[in-house]
């Protein structure tokens, strides 16, 4: 198998509140992305809204039905394509979601399941969580999606390499902070560090797409890139910068690295069920200390 | 300053820069404007915001003004000379000095008596602020503030005069990291060298009036503010306990200098409550 996948990130810049010029941003960079010879694109978390949306967040909802959501939907007919924006539920509940299109049709959609509501975050008081993690084929192979905060929790992915995931695709809109340390943001660190380590205890590959611009000062730092089953950063967006970047996947990577290091072979997910089953029982397990 | 604080206080200047200066350029472009137009001192602040406005949009979208008034010292106003001769800016020097004296003589007159310090000061940055936004609305510019982090959580400014404007590039930095930036990007030595001033009366230094050093005060608000700690948590860690109760009393007591005014709640959505829209909506 010599598979070759072209993955394109979108590193924007969204307008705050204004869907249709994002989805017209989002059109033009998925043009460019078809000439310079992508299969599938991928956006950041929000780039249909922006990320503060606060109150505004009942004008820039749309169901998925929406014609603004279909213009990009449509567009996945020549080009694989994940975005984001807040999807409204017919009972109305307010979702940050990630959509796979292709071949012009939704293929996969998911919902943020952790929320941000602290420091500087307020998701919890406008959006409803989402229910899960789930595994779908695309053109990358088995995929999941996980949006920003889900990947800082360690059972996100763990559970979708568990499904059986090689790819994760991760949209994030992640602000710049500490700019005291050395080299990078402090928080442009911390997840180069933690896409790197997902990437090698899981197998997979990861896209990372992260957005740039600034709201009311707060400063999206970018950095998007795609890391493979090794670890090694295949591409590196510049913080600060919008741009389209492009690196190739290969599904035989993966299947190399699960060779050499199979640690989701030797994975105990029995173990894990009954101990957590038991944590949550309120039992200990057999040489555990109690609480 | 402990080493460990220090550390910790130190700056990757070439990434702030490139922040502070992609804030500069799209907050003002966004906003529709091309321009900016800030109050130059001849003190650090100013002064680095002046080298940031012209890194991000270049010095003919950059407007300086100079607003002397009798008793600023002279070497203040040569040194604000050297920055807008060092980055070839435009400037306009606007003395303050008929308007500040023409309102004190009428209003001395009205109250009986001769205003004291902390209101002719307070007048005289009022005074700045209303020229500034005079100035704004003349040249299409956006009012560019110059209260560091240290100024801003002391409340060592004046409500509505200084520390008023449209976007503040330096208030998340103390006054031990402005001292960093405006190094980096090439303020003149002797901006860089004398004791901070607010130059409202002779003889003025920032220190002598605060009672203690801008360190002391960056050692400790560092703690309090960026750390969570606690006052006795400080006072654990062997400073004195006197001072930290001093500044985080102050903290507390000037917040509502960082605020807009309070507004009454009556109906379902009040401005500020639960009517909530950042600045930047729709741009």
């Amino acid at each position: 198998m010599t598979q070759r996948i072209q993955v394109a990130l979108g590193q924007v810049r969204p307008v705050l509140g204004d869907v249709g010029r994002n989805v017209d941003k989002h059109l033009q960079y998925m043009a460019k992305a078809r000439e310079q010879g992508a299969d599938v694109i991928v956006f950041p978390e929000l780039g249909l809204t922006g990320y503060q949306v606060q109150d505004l967040t009942l004008e820039v909802a749309r169901p998925l039905s929406h014609p603004d959501i279909h213009r990009l939907v449509r567009e996945s007919r020549s080009l694989d394509v994940v975005f984001s924006f807040v999807e409204e539920s017919d009972a109305h509940l307010f979702h940050i979601s990630s959509v796979y299109a292709a071949e012009g049709e939704v293929r996969a959609v998911h919902r943020k399941v952790y929320l941000p509501t602290y420091g500087m975050f307020d998701e919890g008081r406008y959006f409803a969580a989402g229910g899960g993690f789930q595994v779908f084929t695309s053109r990358l192979g088995a995929t999941g999606m996980l949006v920003c905060e889900d990947a800082w929790h360690a059972t996100s992915p763990y559970l979708l390499a568990m499904g059986g995931a090689s790819v994760l695709i991760l949209p994030a809109a992640s602000p710049a902070r500490n700019v005291m340390e050395q080299g990078d943001f402090g928080s442009q660190a911390f997840w180069r560090q933690l896409l790197q380590v997902y990437a090698q205890l899981f197998g997979t590959y990861i896209v990372f797409v992260n957005r740039v611009g600034l709201e009311d000062g707060v400063n999206f730092f970018g950095g998007s890139g795609v890391v493979s089953p090794q670890g090694e950063w295949l591409v590196e967006a510049p913080a600060l910068e919008e741009g389209l970047y492009l690196a190739e996947v290969k599904p035989d990577a993966v299947r190399r690295a699960r060779y050499t290091t199979p640690l989701l072979r030797d994975e105990r997910a029995d173990l894990v069920w009954r101990q957590l089953g038991n944590l949550l029982d309120g039992r200990t397990p057999k040489g555990g200390l109690a609480r | 300053m402990r080493p460990e604080i220090e550390q910790r206080l130190r700056l990757n200047t070439d990434l702030a820069r490139r922040v502070l200066t992609a804030f500069i350029r799209e907050e003002v472009e966004k906003a529709g404007f091309q321009r900016v137009i800030f109050g130059l001192s001849g003190g650090i602040d100013s002064a680095l915001v002046a080298y940031l406005a012209v890194e991000a949009l270049g010095r003919d979208r950059v407007q300086a003004v100079m607003m002397p008034y009798r008793t600023s010292s002279p070497s203040s106003l040569e040194d604000a000379r050297r920055v807008v001769e060092d980055l070839g800016m435009p400037a306009l020097t606007v003395p303050i000095t008929p308007a500040v004296d023409a309102y004190f003589e009428q209003m001395d007159r009205l109250l009986g008596g001769a205003a004291p310090v902390l209101r002719r000061g307070n007048r005289m940055a009022r005074e700045r602020m209303a020229t500034l936004f005079d100035l704004s609305a003349h040249f299409g510019a956006l009012v560019l503030g110059t209260s560091n982090k240290t100024e801003l959580l002391l409340g060592y400014g004046t409500q509505f005069g200084d520390l008023a404007s449209a976007l503040n590039p330096i208030g998340d930095l103390y006054k031990y990291q402005v001292r960093q930036m405006a190094a980096a990007v090439g303020v003149p030595d002797s901006i860089l060298s004398k004791p901070p001033s607010a130059d409202l009366w002779a003889d003025q230094t920032d220190e002598s009036e605060l009672g203690f050093g801008y360190d002391e005060a960056d050692e400790v608000l560092y703690q309090l503010v960026d750390q969570r700690l606690s006052v006795a948590e400080l006072a654990a860690r062997g400073y004195e306990e006197r001072f930290i109760r001093h500044v985080a009393e102050r903290v507390r007591r000037n917040q509502y200098k960082r605020r807009t005014p309070v507004i009454a709640k009556l109906s379902g959505r009040t401005i500020g409550v639960d009517f909530r829209y950042l600045r930047d909506w729709g741009l």
